[in-house]
């Protein structure tokens, strides 16, 4: 039925398979989107990207139905549309593949492509019909799976697979992807990007929202940059390039590669024997790791997340106790003998910037300058020890925010209202006031705009050649290689291989990543 | 023996009466649990539907319009639950809670207001009830050894509410896993976002699961005041919406796992009824204490690891914004 929509919309040439004119979307007083224009052509990948909190979410939310525009219009194919509700964007030919899987985990692929178009009120009457229509698009797009298969059981690129297969059983021509490749490791990367090559070579239009640059340039025809809910440019793909998107997105002039000097190394600071650790269910979560990082280097620890790098963080921040192996860190000894807490660790110099800013960075309520003394508060920061000092933690929190760059600067307002990036700030603030000699970062720019990783990323090289040893998890293997001066690579719990960061290069990771032994990488 | 026989058989037969209304609500809950909106108001919505079943019955002299009554009344305190938790998202648990002190309160008050004989309805007569049906050919089959008696003592005899508590079990079952009605209640307690990016209304769903569930529990508290009582007592439920919920998560919010809960509920309840002051062969007569204390033991023991860790529906709890 799809194709012979197709054939039609064809015949009619809609140059534009999306067109939107004026669209505003406001939350309160957040103005998420303001007067977006925006034309896609057919048979073409659009990109957009912007950074976090451009409205990109925001925009797709909209095409999709998920969100009502406040004011502005819709054309799909050259007709002007009016899409309430997610029924009406998929009726028009829309399809939506969410960052995060809209599927049901205990469910069956089948079961998942199933819903929302069963095809009648028994489900026995829809099943063959879509288990032939699941083989005849797997076998056209080069996208097989297994019908019966439970979705737990398949990985993440499996599982992105099934969404976009739903999407297109449900006959959609148009087909938004909102940060696809965030969870997918390089290779799995290629392969989303092999399967939209077909997509577009069969007529389907890709909209790709993403925040890499690099993305942008591989795989689109066109794009579109937003910045703080504007359209601020259009550009052909070819005639553009990463340099000028990036001042697009953020505004002004960037330095897009980490800039420092070779190393200065001195003594290990910091020293992982065999370490192990289990899950509250019985499994293990970190096999035998072991790892030196000296004084004045970055050791980058690269990974799809979910495979040891937090709880690996956990203990060497004194939040998790190991069942085996033990850590050396500035003299003392962590071990499932000899625990330490996250205080005693503080105290010896290890700094700690975790992983969710969230959970265990910040107090959201409460306010800046109490989140700029959080587990220093013991200590000659907060007062005399019996009272809280507060002019002097405010004027302490003052310097900060002026040294830290953090905005807007006032003391009194509560962590929660800052945007991502200065939530960052104040974390790496305060970490960075007490001088640590060991300095654990998890995601240090995880929903941090491209402006702040800029500035994140010097204080940290600056850190680091004070004679700091410093610990980078992230799952952006761009930040990972370009901070660190080596590299370890993490899988299933286990070091796959430490490799030098100029020696290394994104397909090698990737396949560490996976799980394949440095030797036979290389 | 052949007395020992019949009293197993009649031990059986008890076990049915009783555990009727649990399935009743049992079923009652998955729908609504599977919906992802917490149940702890089958109580409220048994009691309500045992006190209308009651008083209309008495008021009108007809069962069938008591029961009418009941399935509303039940239906109406589902769509307050609806309007608290889906609506407003409102927090599951205070909005059950609520349910069930305003049932226990509102009951007694209009009881005393109708019939002034202190929150009970008048006692109705035997053809104002749902009386026990007798099958076709039980005095034939008398003549066959065993099986006549289990035929009439345990198969014949029960009212048609009975009858229809033991259908609902395989309906609940065919909906739930058969229909498309049922895949989609199913993924909307699992992850409402799937459903509303495919295009269907979460609140939509969840109000039918409510609604199918207040049917249940209207037919349920009928069944307690105008089938197996004749009148509405105070407080007549005694907690037995709640031990439908522990056999919803015993059977792992599975309609026939919950129906296997609900009889071992209502088996240790008969028995114990029926092994009072009663000598069994080679142990003898066992305590009373003991007796009254089993259906808990038994509880502990299952919670305690014997049927496996519960899963829950995913979403249950989390009233959904987009």
């Amino acid at each position: 039925m799809s194709e012979t929509m197709n054939k039609t919309s064809g015949a009619n040439a809609a140059r534009y398979a999306l067109e939107l004119q004026g669209v505003s979307k406001s939350f309160g007083l957040v103005r998420a989107n303001r007067n977006i224009d925006l034309k896609i052509e057919s048979g073409t990948i659009h990109g957009i990207i912007g950074e976090n909190g451009a409205g990109k979410s925001t925009l797709m939310n909209i095409l999709f139905g998920m969100h009502r525009a406040d004011s502005g219009k819709m054309f799909a194919n050259g007709e002007q549309v009016n899409v309430r509700n997610s029924a009406d964007a998929i009726a028009h030919g829309i399809g939506m593949v969410h960052q995060h899987f809209m599927l049901v985990n205990r469910f069956s692929v089948l079961e998942n492509v199933m819903l929302g178009s069963e095809g009648g009120s028994l489900l026995k009457q829809g099943k063959q019909a879509t288990i032939a229509r699941l083989k005849e698009l797997g076998d056209t797009y080069g996208m097989v799976v297994d019908p019966h298969a439970l979705i737990s059981d398949l990985n993440v690129g499996m599982r992105q697979r099934v969404e976009i297969l739903k999407a297109l059983k449900g006959g959609a021509r148009i087909l938004i992807l909102d940060e696809p490749t965030g969870v997918l490791t390089p290779q799995e990367t290629e392969q989303l990007f092999e399967i939209l090559r077909v997509l577009r070579a069969d007529g389907v239009t890709v909209l790709l929202i993403t925040h890499k640059l690099a993305e942008i340039m591989e795989i689109t025809d066109n794009v579109s940059i937003m910045r703080a809910g504007k359209m601020v440019g259009h550009r052909a793909t070819a005639e553009t390039s990463p340099q000028e998107l990036a001042e697009l997105m953020v505004g002004r002039k960037v330095l897009l590669n980490v800039d420092k000097d070779a190393p200065q190394t001195n003594n290990v600071l910091l020293d992982v024997q065999g370490l192990g650790a289990m899950s509250s269910r019985g499994h293990r979560i970190l096999d035998d790791v072991s790892f030196q990082v000296k004084g004045g280097e970055i050791l980058g620890i690269a990974g799809v997340s979910g495979n040891g790098q937090t709880p690996l963080m956990e203990i060497l921040t004194g939040m998790r106790i190991p069942d085996r192996g033990h850590v050396e860190i500035l003299g003392e000894t962590i071990s499932h003998d000899a625990p330490k807490t996250p205080k005693q660790l503080r105290e010896i110099g290890v700094g700690h910037i975790p992983e969710d800013r969230h959970v265990h960075g910040l107090v959201l309520d409460f306010e800046a300058q109490e989140n700029m003394i959080l587990g220093y508060h013991d200590g000659a920061l907060s007062g005399d020890g019996r009272l809280m000092d507060r002019a002097g933690i405010r004027a302490h929190c003052e310097t900060q925010m002026e040294k830290y760059d953090v905005r807007p600067r006032d003391p009194m307002l509560p962590a929660a209202n800052f945007s991502g990036g200065n939530q960052q700030k104040i974390v790496i603030a305060r970490e960075m006031y007490s001088n640590p000699k060991v300095l654990i970062v998890g995601q240090p720019t995880r929903g941090v705009d491209v402006g702040a990783i800029e500035f994140i990323h010097k204080q940290l090289i600056a850190l680091r050649d004070a004679g700091c040893a410093i610990v980078v998890v992230s799952v952006e293997l761009d930040e990972v290689m370009g901070l660190s001066d080596r590299i370890m690579v993490m899988n299933d719990g286990k070091n796959i291989g430490i490799v030098d960061a100029d020696k290394t290069d994104t397909n090698m990771l990737g396949l560490m990543m996976a799980g394949i032994e440095q030797e036979a990488v290389a | 023996m052949a007395d020992f026989m019949l009293q197993l058989l009649l031990t059986f037969d008890a076990t049915l009466r009783l555990a009727t209304p649990l399935i009743l609500c049992a079923m009652a809950g998955i729908f609504s649990e599977r919906s992802g909106i917490v149940d702890i108001s089958l109580e409220g919505k048994l009691l309500s539907g045992a006190f209308v079943a009651a008083a209309v019955t008495a008021l009108t002299g007809s069962p069938w319009i008591g029961l009418m009554a009941a399935i509303c009344a039940s239906v109406f305190m589902s769509l307050i639950h609806g309007f608290a938790c889906i609506t407003h998202r409102g927090d599951q648990v205070v909005s059950g809670l609520a349910i069930n002190i305003l049932a226990s309160g509102l009951t007694i008050i209009i009881g005393i207001a109708l019939f002034k004989k202190g929150g009970q309805t008048p006692a109705l007569s035997s053809d104002e009830r749902f009386r026990g049906i007798e099958w076709f050919g039980v005095n034939l089959m008398d003549n066959i050894p065993i099986i006549g008696t289990i035929y009439r003592q345990l198969i014949s005899g029960h009212s048609l509410l009975v009858y229809m508590a033991l259908l609902a079990v395989p309906l609940c079952a065919f909906i739930l896993y058969r229909t498309r009605y049922g895949l989609r209640l199913r993924a909307v307690g699992e992850k409402p976002e799937s459903v509303d990016s495919a295009g269907v209304s979460v609140a939509w769903l969840r109000y039918r699961a409510l609604i199918i569930g207040g049917i249940f529990c209207g037919i349920a508290g009928a069944y307690l005041s105008i089938s197996h009582g004749a009148n509405f007592v105070r407080e007549m439920s005694a907690g037995k919406g709640y031990i439908a919920l522990a056999a919803v998560i015993f059977g792992n919010w599975r309609p026939i796992k919950a129906f296997y809960a609900c009889l071992l509920f209502g088996f240790l309840d008969a028995a114990t009824s029926r092994l009072q002051g009663v000598d069994i062969p080679l142990i003898g007569e066992i305590p009373i204490q003991l007796m009254l204390a089993i259906p808990y033991i038994v509880t502990v023991l299952l919670l305690a690891g014997f049927i496996g860790r519960p899963t829950p529906p995913a979403a249950i709890g989390v009233p959904y914004e987009k």
